[in-house]
């Protein structure tokens, strides 16, 4: 005992570890009245992890040539001892971490996350999105089916849809005039350098959560109600109680995780979609190409939007649009109060129509064109855009209650 | 609260199943993947009626002789037609430049067909060629329109021919629908055996396309199992920390 206390001693003088050790776990002092929507922040950073060791281990074995990449998956499903584990992880991993981060962004909105002083926090939240956005998107290149080639054909065109310098801003991105090795090869790259880079925004993004101090259902500051020692009232110190808190949360994580990868790998053909199991032909057009779940809201957004004069640049406009409107998100909302708790029937019905829309247009994305989806998919676009920008005209109007002094259960 | 999220995922359900659909109508395949006999007569047809043409190129055949409960020697002796090493994986001799010269299109790899088009396509597929002088070998299939290929089980199955209905689409005019097929010349099987056929072969394909998955299957219960009483740990643990937080 006294060795160790020497040996942390000798490390403190050199290195904070037993202040940073305080200030971030023992002594980071939490709302006591976290609920089941405060697992997914937690949840995210062990899908990161586990992305980034499962995705290190596929590339080792993994070939970043048009040849060789689709044979080099199935060798690592058949041959490569336990490969086809790894590479389940990595793929449900993939969907798990949307999941995971769907779930975090509601629970933003519910409790207003995203309010004062929590801006920045927010703004971070948010680039992470894009880079997880990305990261996914050169990813799903990779294993070069079908669907990983045609997709990436159909999301590189939306570059070339800018006008002007569109067309060599498509080349520029291909480094081709197709999809091609010279494609998978930078993606490959690039799949592999982005995930370390989220990595670094995830710590920046915990850095700003404990500047600031977490947020909770009520929506109200704990650190307004201090004991004689300054601690918050409210506050427990993060580690014990937080950790075997998330630690629930990770085995209930895990079975359900578990479950996919033993028993639903494709999930249907949501999560490895059916087309992507033979390999790319650039000479042979799926009837019907779809991106991954994750991204069809967006899709369907880009879909929605009509062409005008012959160009497609309308429906990529309002597709980075739909993303980007988030980065305004603390400014829109004009509530005297932060939790959905507390705000009237008006947010909580433009809420639940928000993430009906959601999902509305994530299927809608999936699904070819109709005369039908596409007026539902301009309406479920139209209300995307009305929730964010008609936010300080009703968030205003709202009749709000209340918000207690201290936390509530 | 937690009223509103389960109406969100109510809401959501049916979409789910909207997703699939559309297509011709695919016959229910039935396999079995634990009666290893069938996923070994699925061999023997695979070897005899379709590895001249298409290859199933990630399979290793002595991954199959264990995996299926055969001996490398019996493989070797009844199973191996291209290939001498045991090691090897199922390769043809055909260039597949050569190939399209004569079909058109390379007849593709097989081992992973199953998770592109399905169990039931597959069944369905292999049963429903049928004559039509059109097309160049005399065969069209309902399930895979102006494939390609010709019918290599025919000795197997016989000829038959499509039937079809007249109906009216949705502008009132007269389509033709396919209805049902009838023999016209016997095969050397019974309409029975030659599905068990069918099914042998889809059996084994489904087996190729991923050699892992009984394994897979058995193993999940064990972690699962594993997740579930370290849940109650932590359940516990937790609840003991917690007791004094109000």
């Amino acid at each position: 005992m006294n060795m160790m206390k020497n040996f942390v001693g000798w490390i403190d003088d050199r290195f904070p570890l037993t202040k940073v050790w305080n200030e971030h776990l023992a002594q980071y002092y939490a709302p006591k009245n976290f609920n089941f929507w405060y697992f997914f922040g937690s949840l995210a950073l062990l899908v990161l992890v586990n992305q980034i060791l499962t995705g290190v281990w596929l590339a080792m074995s993994y070939k970043p040539d048009a040849e060789l990449a689709f044979g080099s998956v199935e060798y690592i499903m058949r041959d490569v001892d336990w490969g086809w584990l790894i590479r389940y992880m990595h793929s449900t991993g993939a969907s798990a971490f949307f999941i995971v981060i769907y779930l975090h962004m509601f629970r933003g909105l519910m409790y207003g996350s995203y309010r004062k002083p929590r801006e920045l926090l927010w703004i971070i939240g948010v680039i992470i999105y894009l880079a997880m956005m990305a990261t996914a998107f050169f990813g799903y290149l990779l294993p070069w089916g079908q669907m990983s080639y045609w997709g990436a054909q159909v999301i590189v065109n939306l570059f070339s849809a800018v006008p002007v310098i569109g067309p060599d801003l498509g080349v520029w991105v291909r480094g081709d005039y197709v999809i091609s090795d010279v494609t998978l090869n930078r993606f490959y790259a690039l799949h592999f350098l982005l995930p370390f880079i989220l990595a670094a925004l995830v710590f920046v993004h915990i850095v700003a959560l404990h500047k600031v101090g977490s947020n909770n259902p009520d929506g109200i500051e704990i650190k307004k109600n201090k004991d004689a020692n300054g601690i918050p009232k409210d506050g427990i110190p993060f580690h014990p109680y937080y950790t075997v808190h998330d630690t629930l949360a990770v085995a209930g994580f895990l079975f359900l995780f578990a479950a996919a990868i033993f028993y639903a790998p494709e999930m249907g053909g949501y999560f490895l979609e059916h087309p992507n199991f033979e390999p790319a032909n650039p000479l042979k057009t799926p009837l019907h190409i779809a991106p991954v779940w994750y991204f069809t809201p967006f899709y369907a957004i880009l879909r929605a939007v009509p062409s005008m004069m012959g160009s497609a640049f309308p429906g990529v406009v309002a597709m980075f649009a739909s993303i980007l409107i988030m980065f305004f998100l603390p400014w829109l909302d004009r509530s005297p109060v932060k939790s959905i708790r507390y705000k009237g029937m008006l947010f909580k019905v433009m809420l639940f129509l928000f993430a009906f829309d959601f999902i509305l247009l994530g299927f809608l994305g999936t699904q070819p064109t109709t005369d039908l989806y596409k007026l539902m998919a301009q309406i479920g676009t139209f209300y995307y855009f009305a929730f964010f920008l008609l936010m300080p005209i009703y968030t205003k109007l709202d009749k709000t209650k209340p918000v207690p002094e201290r936390v509530t259960k | 609260m937690r009223k509103l999220i389960f109406a969100i995922f109510l809401a959501a359900a049916p979409m789910l199943g909207l997703a699939s659909g559309e297509g011709p109508h695919l016959e229910e395949a039935n396999i079995d993947l634990g009666d290893q006999a069938s996923l070994q007569r699925g061999a023997k047809y695979f070897v005899n009626y379709c590895l001249s043409c298409h290859s199933a190129k990630y399979q290793r055949y002595n991954r199959m002789a264990k995996d299926l409960g055969l001996t490398d020697e019996e493989v070797i002796n009844n199973l191996m037609f291209t290939s001498d090493k045991i090691g090897d994986t199922m390769n043809i001799a055909m260039p597949a430049d050569k190939a399209t010269g004569w079909f058109g299109n390379p007849p593709p790899d097989l081992s992973v067909i199953v998770r592109a088009r399905g169990v039931n396509y597959i069944y369905s597929y292999l049963r429903s060629f049928y004559l039509d002088e059109k097309r160049p070998f005399g065969v069209n299939n309902t399930i895979f329109p102006d494939v390609a290929m010709p019918n290599p089980l025919w000795q197997l199955q016989g000829s038959q021919k499509a039937v079809y209905e007249v109906e009216k689409d949705s502008a009132g005019n007269d389509v033709q629908v396919f209805d049902h097929f009838e023999p016209v010349t016997a095969g050397t099987l019974s309409p029975e055996e030659f599905d068990q056929v069918a099914r042998d072969l889809t059996a084994f394909l489904t087996y190729v396309a991923e050699p892992i998955q009984m394994e897979r299957k058995r193993l999940g219960v064990w972690v699962l199992l594993f997740i579930a009483v370290f849940f109650v740990l932590a359940y516990l643990l937790n609840k003991e920390y917690w007791k004094n937080i109000h």
